[in-house]
């Protein structure tokens, strides 16, 4: 849950639909529900990388399109570091 | 198509006063926005003093987003979209959000770079390879016309939205641009300005040609002296002003207030042609923007009440003031008030033009000749072209009927507007 948590703080603010965003699950799109400029992505990957201290790949970062899809970077990236 | 012009909202950031009331206020009084710099003389600079605007967080978080603001390194940017989103509301226009942008409205606003500390940043990343890492708006901040996309977003102009670029003329030369499209009437509405980068990165270039004063660090508000004999260069600054220009139908048919007409004006160079070089103006393009404009504008040299100058505050003013007095064939006491903004201000390069074109449209609006400082020793090669009575140095309070507002720019360019007080 704790990655959740994070990710929620990071993308607060590159949405400005906050209803949405208290609302925030593992199905959550982030274009079509958080309306995120999808300018924005790049900005909130290195946001991400920045928070986790971890390298996103191009590939991985063109998965990042829902909450779940991030999490699941974010913890594979993760246990990259750790191995 | 001839429509008339008029101008019917103004906005400012200027380093001795943010907004119209504080700024009018300061011009009034003769108050100087220059001071020392710690980061100039920190990094060596001859000039160690400058001309910045204090903006506080409640001035720029009332412009932008807190997205904005999280990546926002250009102060152009910052110090154009808070003037035009003054001089809009000034003109009692609302920000709308509909589905379709206003098509009868544009901008045109200009500048001399854009985000050249987000130049800096993003190079540094860049030869690190890190060229990822750059973020979604390094290209929004750096482009030229990054100024104008803000401004046109948040405005939702669906009219011509561009930026010029011709060194000191920018200001003046996007009045005249926007007069143009209002006139031949392919706009309703135009917000014309100018605005510029702000620090060492954008003034180091002048400090290293010499053309800024070293002989006034200790003294921050002295050192801006247009016209004196005392004047040894320049004083970097930065800033922004904004017009919102409009047809006089369109201004009537709203009930809008309107601060004067635009007659019209000339922008022209001197090709670097005879005494014409990239920063020396050939003095036959000079008198002849002038003589031009006056015809444009369909008034006569007799009829102008009152000029507002280049007058930089380098060896050059002389030579501007010879200018005028052969173009106008006046001299001596019979030639117009002049004055400049330059000696509050410094010179805020790009932003020069459309910053004393609020300053020249202030004083017609509200019948005042705002002072000259820093002038008490004038320059004898000027007091032999002019009388002294011609250069106040005192505020004035006198209606004004036409002003004319010139500028000239490096790569030999000039522009000339001249401004008619409204009377309905």
């Amino acid at each position: 849950m704790s990655i959740i948590n994070d990710l929620k703080e990071i993308i607060k603010p590159y949405t400005e639909n906050k209803i949405a965003l208290e609302n925030i699950s593992e199905d959550t799109d982030l274009l079509k529900d958080l309306n995120i400029n999808s300018a924005n992505l790049v900005d909130i990957v290195l946001d991400v990388e920045e928070k986790f201290g971890i390298t996103i790949d191009d590939a991985s970062m063109n998965k990042m399109l829902t909450v779940k899809a991030t999490i699941a970077v974010i913890e594979e990236k993760l246990a990259q570091n750790a191995g | 198509m001839n429509n008339r012009v008029v101008i019917t909202g103004l906005g400012i950031v200027s380093p001795n006063g943010i907004h119209l009331k504080q700024f009018k206020e300061a011009i009034k009084n003769g108050i100087s926005g220059i001071r020392h710099d710690e980061q100039l003389e920190a990094l060596k600079f001859s000039c160690q003093i400058s001309g910045k605007p204090e903006l506080t967080d409640e001035i720029i978080h009332a412009s932008f987003t807190e997205l904005e603001l999280k990546s926002l390194e250009s102060t152009a940017i910052l110090y154009g979209v808070i003037a035009a989103l003054e001089a809009w509301k000034d003109a009692g226009l609302s920000i709308e959000n509909n589905e379709n942008p206003d098509w009868e409205s544009g901008t045109i606003f200009g500048t001399g770079t854009s985000g050249i500390e987000k130049v800096r940043s993003s190079i540094y990343k860049l030869d690190d390879l890190q060229v990822r890492r750059l973020g979604s708006t390094a290209v929004a901040q750096t482009m030229a016309s990054g100024v104008s996309a803000y401004i046109g977003g948040k405005l939702g102009l669906g009219n011509q939205t561009t930026t010029n670029s011709s060194a000191c003329i920018t200001g003046t030369e996007s009045i005249l641009m926007a007069y143009d499209r209002i006139k031949s009437g392919q706009a309703n509405r135009m917000l014309a300005g100018s605005t510029t980068d702000s620090g060492p990165y954008i003034w180091g270039g002048f400090d290293a040609m010499k053309v800024c004063t070293f002989r006034h660090n200790h003294e921050p508000e002295k050192g801006s002296r247009p016209m004196s004999a005392s004047a040894s260069g320049f004083v970097p600054s930065s800033g922004a002003g904004a017009l919102v220009l409009e047809s006089l139908k369109s201004a009537l048919k709203r009930g809008a207030k309107i601060y004067a007409e635009v007659l019209g004006g000339n922008v022209n160079s001197g090709g670097q042609r005879g005494l014409g070089t990239m920063t020396a103006p050939n003095p036959l393009a000079v008198q002849r923007c002038i003589t031009d404009a006056i015809k444009n504008a369909g008034i006569s040299s007799k009829d102008i009440d009152i000029i507002n100058g280049h007058l930089t505050a380098t060896t050059k003013d002389a030579f501007e003031i010879e200018n005028w007095a052969n173009a106008l064939g006046r001299s001596g006491s019979d030639f117009p008030l002049i004055n400049s903004l330059k000696g509050m201000i410094g010179h805020p390069l790009s932003a020069a033009g459309s910053m004393e074109c609020v300053a020249s449209v202030l004083q017609l609006a509200d019948d005042f000749i705002f002072p000259n400082i820093n002038c008490e020793d004038l320059h004898s090669e000027i007091t032999t072209i002019i009388d002294p009575h011609c250069i106040p140095t005192q505020l004035i309070n006198k209606e004004l009927t036409i002003l004319a507002k010139a500028n000239f720019g490096f790569g030999d360019v000039n522009a000339c507007v001249i401004f008619k007080k409204f009377k309905n």
